[in-house]
């Protein structure tokens, strides 16, 4: 056993210094397309190019609905005017606004927050970034959040996926069974809008068709430092970003 | 059993041995220059023809794809070996909607059967267990969602469920009880139900529930445009998202008659290989952590996390999604941007071996996983099981070899297989196929030709094709028909993870508890590619 110590060892510490720092290393987030401020006349054709809807125009410029991108590059790739790229990865935004009457939860689980992941349909590839997080290049166990199998432990849930037919009464029952206060979090475009697959017969129009949803975080797959941002959003340790492109749903600027 | 490649009976001389065995009851064509051979059978021989394929041919079964016409059914039960298909087709009426079931020969078509009648209404007579399958007890008896009248575009009013209701036990004896596993359960897991039978500390046998992740991604294809559903491909199962896009994009080339572009070519199998590399990296960081071996599991995901980068740094997206297209690839890369990958993953491949020399003397590792979860040769043959899974227990089958596509023919790679077919055989093969996948890579890379990634635009003709591909978790097959206006009418996938959660019980029988995370794990499926 003392080899895998040694090992161990050796390797050092991998562990990105988000949120302390900004990760600069490349390939950690695909980015989202950010939309265009004084577009050209082909940038309006990406607008009919969107396969889920989500590039739209308003005024002079072409917004982008964070909730609805895929990450397909339809919009960037083949085409004669591309949109502009936002290759960051803070991008989780609150989904309601906070009118005082419950608190966030900062005071309370600013650093010990329980997370219950449940997954309503997910592809895998926000599963898979959900599981980066308990590995070591981003290990939230280091900013005080831990996983719990159980929703009677649990402060928030975490969601991927349309939400199948099938997940509506487990998802339902577990939100049910977390003590208050509670906060839901969706993960990824399928959860936030239904994306490719609702809303049908067989999956909803996202989360909060059924359950109240309180932290948003867009991207097909969100990368691991976005569900992070997320996470330190629930708590207030960061700020938010916007859903849509160039403006916010409650009409906050774009941070 | 031994179930060799080159069988004895040849594509060509198909027809002759059908035609001497059954004269008047099968319809024999040949298209032997896409190693393809249909036949029409009746519905008295149907079991007869499957089985002669299945158990005295060696035959793999691919797939059942059911078809909605007029007034009939089509089934089309698709056999495939090396360098052939067989497609028998058989038609019923939709009336009587009953056909004899092929399952108790063919055992490698009891979901599909079971799913068909589900989805479609059919039934298959002489099928011991039908019903509760994909829809679950809300939905009511006589409601098939892939028939034409179905609307897909809105929820489906459900029934009251009887409060009553429990799922078949087949363990009768004193203190036997059932122990419920899931939807929701573990850390990260997929939403999977698994009901163990058990009499105390060990579990007798496994009932899995699926399709709790059931999107309708079938239904939801019909009448979408190619490069819709093609985002359906992608995303029903992200993990292998390239893999099940490329068998779409085959299927789709080939309905069209669409000559992909030698350098297209290429870079599939580039990043094919690419995908499988961290899907395989992936699984065996699963395995130890299934053990919960800390180092090892840590010293995997490490590779796994470089891998994701990599791909993202490379192509702008970690999973690899918007590569694929019907015709080639969407991106263009410098070859010596991919010489630096081939590179790059070399050394990255040198970390994983490492692990593996590590692995191999760690005692304690080994113990959790020798002579757990045993799958027979017997067993993984008549289940048709495909993959890692299978060649783990001594079928040397793969889709790239069997029915090469996107040029694999010219590539040098040998198929590890092992014959124990226990877990520690199965995270073999993901470390020995791992090492093939960089040898893959870094032989496309270093002789990538020139020229355009992509077939001039297209528009998609009416048609019908199978596409197919081996998937990080095994083959995979896509059936897609397109109608005049270039949109599918018809959609059937049947990935990896439908075939070989059919044999998991095989796996998760007679056990002790503490040993269903390391079964599950050294099997290594997804439900999103199982229930699509």
């Amino acid at each position: 056993m003392s080899n895998w110590v040694l090992k161990g060892l050796q390797t050092g510490i991998k562990t990105t210094s988000y949120p302390g720092r900004e990760e600069v290393a490349s390939g950690v987030s695909p980015g989202l397309p950010v939309g265009k401020k004084e577009p050209g006349g082909e940038a309006i054709s990406l607008i009919s190019r969107c396969p889920t809807h989500a590039i739209r125009q308003m005024g002079q410029q072409i917004l982008v609905d964070y909730r609805r991108c895929i990450n397909c590059f339809r919009c960037v790739r083949g085409v004669q005017e591309a949109l502009d790229w936002n290759s960051g990865y803070e991008w989780a935004a609150y989904m309601r606004t906070n009118d005082g009457t419950t608190p966030w939860l900062e005071k309370v689980f600013g650093r010990s927050l329980h997370i219950l992941f449940v997954d309503g349909g997910a592809c895998g590839a926000c599963i898979s970034e959900l599981e980066q997080l308990n590995k070591p290049f981003y290990n939230i166990h280091r900013l005080g959040f831990f996983i719990t199998p159980t929703p009677r432990k649990a402060d928030i849930l975490l969601i991927a996926g349309p939400i199948t037919d099938h997940m509506r009464l487990p998802i339902q029952k577990a939100f049910d069974g977390m003590p208050t206060p509670k906060r839901v979090m969706a993960i990824g475009s399928c959860a936030l809008s239904g994306g490719i697959f609702g809303p049908s017969f067989a999956s909803e129009e996202g989360v909060q068709k059924l359950i109240p949803v309180d932290v948003g975080v867009p991207g097909c797959p969100p990368p691991p430092l976005a569900i992070i941002h997320g996470l330190l959003l629930a708590v207030s340790r960061k700020s938010p970003a916007s859903l849509i492109s160039f403006g916010s749903v409650d009409g906050r600027k774009n941070s | 059993m031994e179930r060799p490649l080159d069988s004895a009976v040849k594509l060509e001389n198909l027809p002759e041995e059908i035609a001497g065995r059954w004269p008047d009851q099968v319809q024999v064509y040949l298209d032997p220059q896409n190693g393809l051979c249909l036949m029409e059978c009746e519905a008295s021989v149907l079991m007869e023809v499957c089985s002669y394929l299945f158990s005295k041919q060696g035959f793999s079964f691919a797939s059942l794809v059911v078809e909605e016409e007029h007034a009939e059914f089509s089934l089309r039960y698709i056999f495939y070996l090396e360098n052939g298909q067989v497609h028998i087709l058989h038609q019923i009426s939709k009336t009587k909607a009953r056909v004899p079931s092929i399952s108790h020969l063919v055992h490698a078509a009891d979901w599909h059967e079971r799913e068909a009648e589900d989805l479609f209404g059919l039934v298959f007579e002489g099928h011991p267990r039908l019903g509760d399958f994909v829809l679950h007890e809300e939905w009511s008896e006589g409601v098939n969602p892939m028939r034409a009248g179905f609307d897909p575009s809105k929820p489906y009013v459900h029934r009251e469920v009887n409060p009553y209701w429990r799922p078949v036990r087949i363990v009768q004896a004193p203190g036997a009880f059932m122990m419920p596993i899931g939807p929701i359960y573990s850390d990260f897991a997929e939403s999977a139900h698994f009901l163990l039978e058990t009499v105390g500390e060990d579990v007798i046998r496994t009932i899995p529930r699926f399709f709790y992740k059931y999107r309708g991604v079938e239904k939801i294809a019909e009448g979408r445009r190619a490069d819709e559903v093609l985002l359906l491909a992608e995303r029903f199962s992200g993990i292998s998202a390239f893999a099940h896009s490329l068998a779409f994009c085959q299927a789709v080339e080939e309905i069209s008659k669409v000559e992909v572009p030698p350098r297209a070519k290429a870079l599939r199998i580039f990043f094919a290989e690419l995908e499988r590399l961290r899907h395989h990296v992936s699984s065996i960081a699963s395995i130890c952590g299934s053990t919960a071996l800390a180092v090892a599991t840590s010293q995997a995901s490490i590779i796994e996390e470089e891998l994701l980068r990599l791909c993202c740094a490379v192509t702008g997206h970690r999973y690899l999604f918007g590569l694929n297209t019907p015709g080639g690839v969407t991106m263009d890369f410098n070859n010596e941007v991919l010489q630096n990958l081939a590179d790059t993953v070399q050394g990255l491949f040198k970390k994983l071996d490492d692990l593996k020399q590590m692995l191999r003397l760690s005692s304690s590792f080994l113990d959790r996983l020798e002579e757990v979860g045993i799958v027979s040769l017997e067993s993984a043959a008549s289940y048709g099981l495909v993959g890692p899974i299978a060649r783990a227990s001594g079928i040397n089958r793969d889709l790239r070899r069997v029915l090469p596509y996107s040029g694999y023919e010219k590539v040098e790679f040998i198929i590890p297989c092992e014959q124990e077919g226990d877990g520690y055989a199965r995270l073999r093969v993901l470390f020995s196929e791992a090492e093939q996948s960089v040898n893959i890579i870094r032989q496309v890379a270093s002789s990538l030709s020139s020229g355009p990634t992509i077939s001039p635009p297209f528009e998609v003709t009416p048609g019908a094709a199978l596409g197919w591909a081996e998937a990080p978790k095994g083959a995979t097959f896509h059936w897609v028909r397109t109608g005049e206006d270039g949109r599918v009418v018809r959609y059937r996938v049947t990935p990896p993870s439908f075939t070989n959660w059919h044999g998991f019980h095989l796996a998760a029988e007679n056990f002790a508890f503490q040993d269903f995370p390391i079964i599950m794990a050294t099997f290594g499926l997804s439900n999103a590619e199982s229930d699509r």
